[in-house]
């Protein structure tokens, strides 16, 4: 029990120093690395939890394929560090009375509550983890009970997909294509010319 | 010292209160403040997680599922129209972006 106090202030600790310094560090490049190490972080509280096959997805999808996205883009931008952080004083009052509201409204709504109480009966209750591993029980509900959900999900990626092709896909000029109607309907008077060439004289 | 779910709420609430602390002062950086929703959504995941494992119900865990999948396409539609803004503008500050004048 004490171990799991101690790996848990350890991993909060951590994760909300890297969330600080995601949103101070001054190169984007460095943001990007943090958000990377707190999602490493957090999955670890998910194992803590007992959540492994969430935090080995999110593990997956954040640190593989989003902050590999971030970091593309940063780089690919390359917008100097300096300018961005013009005006930080000027927001500063503002975000940091909009940030303190509401941690008071948080706070005031934790301290007037109390355990929460479980369901008489779970909608899908978390099997026995000695007998069901938590990735077969997450499938036995995901592709049962919420299976329409999950196809859902799949459109909405494929969306996704589709809106990022077209908005940054570029028609380059220089690429060649064949165009058929273009080939089908070229004539034989307007790109064939028969002259008659005097012998000895050129065109 | 036993760790309860009050713990994880208050990690949780005070991740998502840096994301949006992170919104407001980085008002040059649109790439920032996409990684400060991301930290939030990240918050609203942990938030499912622990209550899904202190109230014994797996839905929590599928829910948090479905928002990983939501932040995914969210940060790669932003990230697409970040780069087209990008292409046609020179800029990425937020104040500069007023064409539709909103």
């Amino acid at each position: 029990m004490i171990v799991e106090s101690l790996v848990f202030y350890m991993l909060a600790a951590v994760l909300l120093a890297s969330a600080v310094m995601v949103i101070s560090a001054r190169n984007p490049v460095h943001s990007v690395l943090f958000l990377i190490f707190a999602f490493f972080v957090a999955a670890g509280l998910f194992v803590l939890l007992g959540a492994e096959f969430l935090a080995m997805t999110l593990v997956i999808v954040y640190v593989g394929a989003v902050a590999v996205l971030f970091m593309f883009v940063v780089m690919m931008l390359d917008v100097t560090a300096a300018e961005l952080r013009r005006g930080v004083s000027r927001y500063l009052p503002l975000g940091a009375m909009i940030g303190l509201a509401l941690l008071a409204e948080l706070v005031m709504v934790m301290s007037r509550w109390g355990k929460p109480v479980a369901l008489a009966k779970p909608d899908s209750p978390i099997p026995p983890v000695d007998q069901v591993t938590n990735a077969h029980a997450i499938g036995h509900v995901l592709y049962t009970q919420y299976v329409y959900l999950f196809q859902a999900a799949g459109v909405v990626l494929l969306i996704a997909m589709i809106g990022a092709i077209v908005l940054t896909l570029r028609g380059h000029s220089s690429t060649r294509r064949q165009n058929i109607s273009d080939q089908v309907n070229r004539k034989t008077e307007d790109v064939v010319a028969l002259r008659q060439v005097k012998t000895g004289e050129g065109i | 010292m036993h760790i309860g779910i009050e713990h994880y709420l208050t990690l949780a609430a005070t991740l998502f209160i840096l994301g949006v602390f992170g919104i407001f002062i980085n008002r040059k950086n649109v790439i920032t403040i996409l990684m400060s929703i991301e930290l939030m959504l990240l918050a609203v995941n942990i938030n499912l997680v622990a209550f899904s494992v202190y109230l014994h119900d797996l839905v929590g865990q599928i829910f948090a599922m479905f928002i990983l999948t939501v932040a995914a396409a969210e940060a790669a539609i932003g990230l697409a129209i970040l780069v087209v803004y990008h292409r046609n503008r020179g800029t990425i500050a937020v104040e500069d972006i007023n064409m539709m004048k909103g």
